[in-house]
């Protein structure tokens, strides 16, 4: 009988590390901004039917980038941590940080055992609070660590230069139709520098409006909403946000 | 694995395991004594004595319908509670009033909630009207054998159904037994008596808040003949629980649209205490 090669725990880890980050830049980056009234999913996806967005609870919302079936398991088990946990308790004691602990503990125990194949997913949990101040956006890799976000945040194979160029650009109080305009922008941009067009059927959007007057705050923008807020970036919000600079400078 | 949602550990298997979209399911394989049906209740001496809900009417419009409620909570000849709310929406484009037994039936309702906003999370599309109705069916059944023992819950269920275009009703026994109703209907100690009041005032061509004053003048009579339900308080300023559910989602009317609805009721009662008259023939 051979003995099996010893691999040293490091390389063991970069190994799995490697294999899940290839898995999710595969797929096609995801960002999440802070606005004025809450928070912005968008995404490049061509389908209408299985989404990279969806609500988890009241004010939270679920974002993920790489191998669909493994995220959507993790989305549907939140949706009935939530659940369960709201109607065990209230539901003001479902929160954003709650839902990012329980999946990076998920994540991590699956990542570290050797006898599941590492998830190829990562996360964004958000919740949307009653002020800017408020809000909360987690991001969770592939191995279970855990981010506490603010701004902005890009996930997937690309996230690392969406997320300086969103870093550059992103500002606190931007407009919905500002916002969303700067992550088309971001998500347009290919690994080689050079851009290219994102047509608003390919786009995915939804927001976590906190102006919203139900308890349940997620909702998707799409069709024609989706268009006149793209359309919007011209010379109403150019004006919107100079006249709002001008009253920062007095 | 210790299946509990309190620890902070990982999800527990259960979570991630594939099945369906329904949250009562979830609970029946993963938490059981969590569901109302489940419990068991010790051999009792006669009826126990519990709060009890009473009258609740609707209503259909040409665009909606219309689901309202007194505010009166009986236990025996005492009255429990004068602003209790029995009706409460059921999501977007339904809503769920009751009448029986106060605490399971605000149970009830709160895990129907729940089990639709379940559903429409995890599947990304609502339930149809019907659905939602046969799921209401199911959690009734279960609550027989509490029912058996005089804790019964027997609710009202309306909404918009977006396929057909119109609000339609919905009506229970306490074994679950769901009958579609047209035009009106009402349940609830009341109910013989709003019942009798709507049949002579409704007409096919009411406008929403005509069938909205349709409801108060139903509840009124209900309150006039029947003890356990409460008419409007004006010294308290408690007026029924009125909520319309159209193509644009549910509402419920606010204090002071109920209040005005209510006070121009009791004017003309002043007036004609036995309400408006029907024509003879």
């Amino acid at each position: 009988m051979s003995t099996p090669f010893y691999v040293s725990p490091q390389q063991a880890m970069a190994d799995r590390a490697e294999y899940a980050r290839k898995g999710i830049a595969r797929g096609r980056s995801l960002v999440v901004l802070q606005y004025a009234d809450g928070i912005v999913f968008v995404g490049e996806n061509p389908s209408r039917a299985l989404h990279k967005f969806s609500e988890i609870y009241d004010r939270i919302g679920f974002a993920a980038a790489g191998k669909y079936n493994e995220y959507e398991n993790l989305r549907i088990g939140g949706v009935r941590y939530a659940d369960l946990r709201g109607y065990t308790y209230d539901r003001d004691d479902v929160t954003a940080r709650g839902l990012a602990n329980v999946y990076a503990q998920t994540l991590g125990t699956i990542f570290s055992s050797a006898a599941e194949k590492p998830y190829e997913v990562e996360l964004v949990v958000a919740e949307v609070g009653e002020t800017p101040e408020g809000d909360q956006i987690y991001r969770l890799p592939h191995d279970g660590s855990i981010v506490d976000e603010h701004g902005s945040v890009a996930v997937g194979g690309n996230a690392e230069q969406i997320s300086s160029f969103l870093d550059q650009r992103h500002r606190d109080g931007m407009s919905l139709a500002e916002a969303l305009k700067l992550a088309v922008q971001a998500l347009s941009r290919d690994t080689n520098g050079s851009e290219r067009e994102i047509p608003a059927e390919r786009l995915e959007v939804a927001v976590l409006d906190r102006t919203r007057p139900q308890k349940r705050k997620f909702k998707r923008i799409v069709g024609r909403q989706l268009d006149r807020l793209l359309a919007a970036d011209g010379a109403s919000t150019e004006a919107e946000s100079s006249a709002e600079d001008g009253s920062e400078e007095q | 694995m210790e299946a509990n949602t309190r620890s902070t550990g990982r999800l527990p298997a259960a979570f991630l395991t594939p099945g369906s979209s329904s949250f009562m399911d979830f609970l029946a394989e993963h938490q059981p004594e969590l569901l109302p049906g489940n419990r068991q209740l010790p051999p009792t001496q006669g009826v126990i004595e519990a709060p009890h809900g009473t009258t609740i009417v609707a209503v259909t419009f040409p665009g909606g319908v219309v689901l309202a409620g007194d505010r009166r909570a009986t236990m025996g000849n005492v009255i429990a509670q004068r602003d209790i709310e029995k009706v409460f929406p059921a999501d977007e484009y339904s809503a769920v009033g009751i009448a029986g037994t106060a605490g399971l039936a605000v149970e009830m309702v709160k895990l129907f909630q729940l089990e639709l906003e379940h559903f429409e999370k995890v599947e990304g599309a609502q339930l149809s009207l019907e659905g939602k109705a046969n799921r209401l069916s199911t959690m009734i059944r279960s609550n027989l054998g509490m029912a058996m023992q005089g804790l019964a819950v027997v609710p009202l269920f309306a909404g918009y159904d977006l396929d057909r275009e119109k609000g339609r009703i919905f009506s229970y026994d306490v074994t679950g037994g769901r009958s579609e109703e047209h035009n009106f209907a009402a349940t609830g100690s009341g109910s013989i008596f709003a019942r009798g009041a709507m049949k002579k005032l409704f007409r096919d061509d009411l406008t929403e808040e005509q069938a909205a004053t349709l409801v108060v003048q139903a509840l009124y009579d209900a309150a006039d003949d029947d003890s356990a339900t409460g008419g409007p308080d004006v010294a308290r300023r408690i007026y029924p629980i009125i909520t319309v559910i159209t193509e644009d989602g549910f509402r419920r009317l606010t204090e002071q649209e109920a209040s005005e609805l209510s006070r121009a009721v009791l004017q003309k009662r002043l007036e004609e205490p036995d309400g408006p008259k029907a024509a003879l023939l």
